[in-house]
């Protein structure tokens, strides 16, 4: 099995906001597999914990068992995409017959965000309305196109993302894990590089704090990442901490190629 | 559900609620809001409403379309904007009084919107007995909208409006020692670095409840009138001193 924790800081938090009593959100993260893991659950009385809490637990112990017998440079960005759609799926329907089964889940559902790190590349999945976003640079970029009805709205050309901020439907998500027996992962695999630094968040942070903020305070905090992150939940529960917010960060130390033999370094440095 | 007040000259004229997706405002007599006035093109803008959003679009008018004073194009309508086309004016009122009753933690939970298509696959194993609308707060669509009532100043939901009042006073900084003395930098930001990153950088961060400092970087902590930090933040008074990367400066408040 291959151990990046010498390669990723893994920092992550997740508060419960200024307004809500309880947290929704689950999160997890462990810099050795090179996974993060974040969910944003919904549903009445503590059923959003709930899902959300099954959500991460399953992920995260899934994948590390099927991570588990896999050797460098075997998993590609093809099969860690196969091996997210599969275990979103499962938790989807784990979700949804537990919400079946008992009156009081009833309803209850998740979005889904996971990033699995290998080989200088990052796979991620998603469902929903949380978010990857990677700091490369000086800029920030959002990788994670949300699937709501505003995001919709954007992409037909009906308000421009200016104005979306002032909409009254931040709220709609158009998928999510367990309230149907299937549900459709978007999976993407993209290069990662030595530097970056991959920002998972819940709309609680996206929707408190603008775009241009998140950015500011990851370049300027890159050297300190917990104190990034103790930054933007607090600048999220300053403007009003609406909802509960979780960050995970992750920054690339260094290169992580899984092909460390000769040829590949030549290959590297010749590049 | 939002309506419309129109009026002329300060005396109301008609109400008129937004109950279809696409409400048309014009001189030609098609129009769901009819205005017989010359100044007023024969469609001359309509307002889409989708769930708690309702966009005002001007349909390429002669006269134009103004919202609280300003032409638009296109514009997400909010709680008592003034719409102005010609001398009439239009009122957008976004929801029913006495919604208040669902607090602010109800209304923005997240719910999902199914898509028909899978909502119909969904349902077939379940049919009869299980309802689309579920007592956990995922939301049907679009047969029943969720009866989310905005907050009394809607526009409050935006970030921009909900960050640190502009009206705080602005913190600044004044080098006092080395090549940089005598410069002076405004806090404007949300953060401001300052130091020499590798060495010892520190973050001025301003929050509503004023501005703090704290360690970033480097095994030096700032020292504030003499007294070195700890990696906690600390609140900034009027004229304290601070001494970082061996350079010395002055926190004020401009007033």
């Amino acid at each position: 099995m291959t151990n990046l924790s010498s390669v990723l800081e893994v920092i992550s938090l997740s508060h419960p906001g200024m307004v809500r009593s309880h947290n929704e959100d689950s999160i997890a993260a462990d810099a050795e597999l090179g996974l993060a893991v974040l969910a944003d659950g919904m549903g009445g009385y503590n059923a959003g914990e709930v899902a959300s809490g099954i959500a991460v637990a399953m992920l995260s112990s899934e994948m590390k068992k099927a991570l588990a017998n896999k050797k460098p440079g075997e998993l590609n960005g093809a099969a860690a995409e196969r091996l997210i759609v599969e275990q979103s799926a499962r938790a989807n329907a784990a979700i949804f017959q537990a919400a079946q089964s008992q009156p009081r889940y009833s309803g209850m559902g998740t979005t889904l965000v996971v990033a699995l790190w290998r080989d200088n590349q990052i796979t991620v999945g998603h469902i929903g309305d949380s978010r990857i976003y990677r700091l490369r640079g000086d800029s920030l970029e959002q990788i994670t196109r949300d699937h709501s009805l505003l995001q919709e709205q954007i992409d037909s050309g009906m308000i421009t993302k200016d104005q979306a901020r002032y909409s009254q439907n931040k709220n709609l998500v158009t998928r999510a894990v367990g309230i149907d027996p299937e549900v459709e992962t978007e999976v993407h695999t993209y290069p990662a590089r030595a530097g970056d630094i991959y920002l998972l968040c819940s709309d609680g942070l996206n929707d408190m704090v603008p775009d241009e903020d998140i950015q500011l305070t990851l370049a300027s905090l890159q050297s300190n990442l917990p104190l990034a992150a103790q930054q933007l939940v607090q600048q999220a529960n300053d403007n009003g901490g609406r909802d509960n917010v979780s960050v995970i960060l992750v920054r690339i130390v260094k290169d992580f190629s899984a092909r460390s033999g000769w040829v590949a370094k030549l290959k590297a440095w010749l590049k | 559900m939002a309506k419309l007040i129109l009026s002329l000259e300060g005396s109301v004229m008609r109400e008129v609620p937004l109950d279809k997706e696409r409400v048309m405002i014009g001189r030609k007599p098609q129009n769901d809001i009819q205005i017989e006035n010359l100044a007023v093109s024969g469609e001359h803008a309509c307002i889409v409403t989708i769930l708690n959003d309702s966009f005002l679009e001007d349909l390429g008018s002669t006269n134009g379309t103004l919202v609280n004073g300003n032409p638009i194009k296109k514009h997400i309508l909010q709680h008592n904007d003034v719409i102005e086309i010609g001398k009439y004016k239009l009122k957008y009122l976004s929801d029913a009084p006495g919604a208040g009753q669902t607090s602010v933690d109800e209304f923005e939970k997240t719910m999902v919107m199914r898509s028909p298509a899978l909502a119909k696959t969904a349902a077939s194993p379940r049919a009869a007995d299980a309802p689309v609308t579920r007592s956990g707060g995922a939301a049907p669509f679009p047969a029943a909208p969720p009866p989310t009532p905005r907050p009394t100043g809607a526009p409050a939901a935006a970030p921009a409006a909900a960050r640190a009042p502009e009206a705080q006073a602005v913190g600044a900084i004044q080098i006092l020692s080395g090549p940089g003395a005598g410069k002076e930098l405004e806090l404007t930001k949300n953060l401001t670095t300052l130091g020499k990153p590798g060495v010892q950088v520190a973050v001025i961060t301003r929050r509503p409840q004023g501005y703090f400092i704290t360690h970033v970087e480097g095994a030096r902590f700032p020292v504030v009138n003499g007294k070195t930090l700890d990696a906690q933040a600390h609140l900034l008074g009027d004229h304290d001193v601070i001494e970082l990367a061996g350079v010395k400066m002055e926190f004020f408040v401009k007033r």
